[in-house]
């Protein structure tokens, strides 16, 4: 028949549908600038402790608070130390401990909310108030009193950030199951007689995995802002180590006669929120999940 | 010469590709609606029919541009007008009655509100005129009691009332033109033929020209005195309906009304081969040609223009039309079903009830079912290995109720279902042996959603593969090519995704993923009304190939009883979850029959304009069985009287052996539906 050979698209390896989808993503002024943000701030964490040009603890009482110069591009803080080479350095345990943290949230949010989603009845109802419950403490008093108890290590950190912005996820993921859950290839499934672990394995994941991703993509943002909160209040990362949120906490005061040291680290930080965020809204609009798509009259 | 309404010249309608070629849904259409005349425009889905009524009243879906031509209505160009002219026009001079007016309507304005909106704006009434027009309206579209129906909300109508508050609102406005989109799609066949004689109504009443789009040739034959058929957004034929129904002189119009089953015919018709083509994949020659019986060689490279033929008030697109013409005489030859039935009975249904109420906490707790009047009750059929066996019925008549418990997805109330009359099915999924969910597969109405739009075909046919008989790397492939190619789909598809698929092959594939457990009993669940006429027929003959070649059961869900006449042996035919009557299909199609039967066979649209739809009994909707007496009481026009509403019907068999579940003596019924 002719007609086969309408369709030309065969079955696409990974590599070739992740290619197409960053292109795709690229191909948008606002992508573009998403992405290139971000792959600049992943960049620099992995390269700025090879090009930093001073050493982020090496304090020098003679250089306080120095204006930007040739010498020190970005100034010099309270207590001597390069800006620069602190704000290059800053965003490196922050990015990494969000990341994981991030994928975390993804793996208990979204898994636990297939569950729910299919399993419904009393199992999901239970489940979902416990999650409601815990929606409604507020995140960062009940992250406090597990650092003060437990510390600041990364080891405590990054799943209890994990945990906190997993439950949103947890709505999300039961949410986008409940839209799969009634079609028929489900309800096929079910009368084969597959297993649950089966069906969402190979029926609902496929299928739900777009929407779970792009709004781990958000959490992450999220989760950058509230980890900087957090060292910003001295409960994250803890000095001499710089960090965005702890640079912004010790410069804050002398704002008005040394605004360079507050600016680089607050620069930094807002540029990597609006990078995930952008690039997270690209990736929804690459994978065809638009939330702000206009009615058809 | 009567008065031409709208104009269309020359249209083109088309979107840009992602590599920027020009790729046409309406190519080059001209017409003209002349007043007073119903005008039907029919084809298959993608064929470009509703695009072209909407260009009709000056709208272009988005994503879509116009390339070229116009839709002149009272001498002005509709596709390039602004916006605040076409207010104008629209609702006042044309108006539009959509396929789903449950989704038309605001769910919270109350109906009376709404149709005083669509005054306000279309017309010049004062305020005590409106609430005078508005009842005037609704009593034209013959909804009883307009006054109290003004007050209500939409979800509080039923299907065939809320299309009708519809064609009120289209009528407020006093249009010279209406364009429907499906009007009568979604609803039952009852109300389908209701609506239908009311729009007849409504059509000589106010002298409106409409224009009826739809893709099924029997309801356009009641309303329409012309029809144009539509065909990969060409016209490639337009005449008086009559000619056109009758003598067609197109080929797919000819092969389009050979492969329609009708009630007059028991046996499966013929198949039209292939689908239609994708936008912008036809460049040179007859968009027809890959399917056409009588193509030559010229129709490969040469596409035929419009042809108009005096003597025949016709338009077709066709260089062999000459020959058609001469004997284009629908002879329609059917494929007459073998009955592979045997005599061993594989499933017995016994006073199966099903119920959907919910259970108070008590009954929770005792794990069981208290419902004094469920939804489906008394049940009883046996069906025999190898048989078809058609469950009949309107929306609400429990048919797939009763399916979904055959297959464990429901837990009965009670009763038994036994298969190979020693293995009791389990109600509930859970406790079902993994061999018994085997040997019961489901085939579902709609593909789109019955694949997993993520799984490649093969991945799909895989999966009973794997579960069932563990098969693995060649063996596995193997299997699947050999299902695939049962099903007449060839290897390459393996690869392919769903959405590559068209709606004939989607559903081959899930025909083959039912058979791929190599089950006893097949349930099908209204398994070709999502398809097209021309796939229909296709799809059918395979289910009759596959069943005489595997010598499966086929338990059989259709509202239509003209698909079920084709392909079953034997009919059942329920109503608010109870049977009215049971018999081998050549039987129930004769009288006498149960008066819902009799309801039902009166309300069947067929292509031709000499018979038409016999509305017998009232399309009121029932919300809930009634406590006692016979299930179809309420609308029954027979009504004997209190025997009737307090006593349950007895079972009557018939000489030919069809059991008849009415007071009603069987003479007394045969004297009366005969005449």
């Amino acid at each position: 028949m002719k007609l086969d050979n309408i369709y030309q698209e065969e079955k696409k390896s990974n590599f070739a549908k992740v290619s197409e989808i960053i292109i795709t993503m690229a191909s948008r002024p606002s992508g573009f600038i998403g992405l290139s943000i971000l792959i600049f701030h992943v960049i620099l964490a992995f390269i700025s402790p090879y090009i930093a040009p001073y050493d982020f603890k090496a304090i020098n009482p003679t250089l306080m608070l120095q204006a930007p110069s040739a010498e020190y591009w970005f100034g010099t803080d309270d207590l001597g130390r390069d800006v620069f080479t602190r704000t290059i350095l800053g965003g490196r345990t922050a990015l990494t401990i969000t990341f994981f943290g991030s994928l975390i949230a993804l793996l208990w949010g979204g898994l636990l909310g297939i569950f729910c989603g299919l399993v419904g009845g009393k199992t999901d109802d239970i489940v979902m108030r416990i999650v409601d419950a815990f929606l409604s403490i507020p995140w960062i008093l009940a992250m406090l009193l597990i650092v003060s108890l437990l510390g600041t290590s990364t080891e405590v950190l990054i799943p209890a950030l994990g945990f906190f912005y997993g439950k949103g996820i947890v709505r999300v993921a039961r949410a986008a199951t409940h839209d799969v859950i009634a079609k028929d290839f489900i309800v096929s499934a079910r009368a084969r007689g597959h297993s649950n672990f089966s069906i969402i394995w190979n029926e609902i994941i496929p299928n739900v995995r777009d929407a779970i991703l792009v709004e781990g993509a958000m959490r992450w943002s999220w989760m950058l802002l509230g980890f900087s909160s957090l060292s910003f209040l001295g409960f994250g990362v803890s000095p001499p180590t710089p960090d965005w949120g702890l640079m912004i906490s010790n410069a804050r005061g002398l704002m008005s006669f040394a605004y360079w040291s507050v600016i680089a680290p607050i620069v930094g930080l807002s540029s990597l929120i609006i990078g995930i965020n952008l690039t997270a809204d690209a990736f929804a609009k690459a994978l065809g999940i638009d939330r702000s798509t206009k009615a058809p009259v | 010469m009567t008065e031409i309404i709208q104009k269309v010249k020359n249209l083109s309608i088309g979107f840009k590709s992602k590599k920027g070629e020009e790729i046409l849904i309406l190519r080059n259409i001209s017409t003209n609606i002349k007043k007073g005349e119903t005008v039907g425009i029919v084809g298959e889905s993608g064929s470009g029919k509703s695009t072209l009524a909407l260009a009709m009243m000056g709208y272009v879906k988005q994503g879509l541009y116009t390339i070229g031509g116009e839709c002149e209505f009272n001498s002005s160009n509709l596709l390039k007008m602004k916006n605040r002219d076409l207010e104008k026009i629209r609702g006042r001079k044309i108006a539009m009655i959509p396929q789903n007016a449950g989704q038309a309507l605001t769910p919270n304005l109350k109906i009376g509100y709404q149709i005083d909106e669509a005054l306000q704006l279309h017309s010049d009434l004062k305020e005590e005129e409106r609430e005078q027009k508005i009842s005037e309206l609704l009593n034209k579209v013959r909804l009883p009691s307009p006054e109290t129906i003004a007050l209500r909300y939409p979800h509080e109508l039923s299907g065939g009332q809320q299309q009708r508050v519809a064609v009120a609102m289209a009528l407020a406005g006093t249009p010279d033109l209406l364009l429907l989109d499906e009007p009568t799609t979604g609803l039952d066949v009852t109300t389908q033929a209701h609506v239908l004689e009311l729009l007849n109504f409504i059509a000589k009443d106010t002298g409106t020209s409409m224009v009826y789009v739809s893709h099924d040739l029997g309801a356009i034959a009641q309303v329409s005195d012309r029809i144009i058929v539509m065909y990969s957004g060409e016209i490639v034929l337009e005449g008086p309906s009559r000619d056109i129904l009758k003598k067609p002189i197109h080929p797919y119009t000819y092969g389009l009304l050979k492969s329609i089953p009708k009630l007059s015919l028991a046996g499966l018709p013929q198949s039209m081969p292939g689908s239609q083509p994708q936008p912008g994949t036809m460049h040179r020659g007859c968009s027809f040609f890959d399917r056409c019986d009588f193509s030559e060689e010229k129709c490969k490279s040469n596409s035929p223009q419009l042809e108009y033929l005096e003597e025949l008030n016709t338009s077709v697109r066709c260089f062999n039309h000459k020959s058609l013409m001469n004997d284009s005489q629908v002879n329609q030859t059917v494929n007459k079903i073998k009955t592979s039935l045997q005599d061993k009975e594989i499933l017995n249904i016994s006073e199966v009830s099903i119920s959907y109420a919910k259970q108070n906490l008590l009954d929770q707790v005792l794990n069981r079912i208290s419902d004094d009047n469920p939804t489906v009750k008394d049940i009883n059929i046996n069906i025999k290995k190898g048989e078809t066996i058609a469950l009949v019925g309107e929306s609400g008549s429990g048919k797939s109720t009763i399916l979904k418990s055959i297959a464990g997805l429901l837990r009965t109330k009670g009763g038994v279902i036994k298969f190979d009359q020693k293995r009791n099915l389990s109600s509930d999924l859970k406790e079902r042996d993994p061999n018994d969910l085997r040997i019961i597969q489901l085939i579902f109405q709609n593909p789109d959603e019955s694949l997993n739009p993520n799984h490649t075909v093969e991945e799909i046919i895989a999966q009973p593969l794997k579960l069932y008989f563990g098969l693995k790397g060649e063996e596995l492939k193997k299997n699947i090519k050999e299902l695939l190619q049962k099903v007449r789909l060839g290897e390459f598809y393996m690869s392919r995704y769903p959405r590559q698929l068209s709606g004939g092959e989607k559903q081959r594939v899930a025909v083959a993923r039912a058979f791929a457990a190599k089950p006893d009993i097949i349930l099908c669940d209204e398994v070709t009304s999502a398809l097209d006429v021309s796939v229909q027929a296709a799809v059918l003959n395979l289910l009759q190939q596959l069943k005489e070649d595997f010598g499966t059961t086929y338990i059989f869900v259709s509202h239509d009883l003209a698909v079920v006449r084709a392909i079953s042996d034997r009919v059942a035919v329920l109503y608010q979850g109870r049977l009215c009557e049971v018999g081998p299909s050549k039987d129930v199609y004769q009288f006498p029959s149960h008066p819902y039967t009799e309801v039902l066979l009166g309300a069947v649209l067929e292509p031709d304009p000499d018979i038409k739809p016999k509305l017998v009994a009232e399309d009121i909707v029932e919300e809930k069985p009634p406590q006692k007496g016979c299930s179809f009481q309420g609308r029954c026009s027979r009504i004997l009287g209190d025997i009737c509403k307090n006593e349950i019907p007895p079972w009557q068999i018939t000489n030919s052996g069809n059991s008849i579940r009415c007071h009603i003596p069987l003479k007394e019924l045969q004297k009366d539906q005969i005449n």
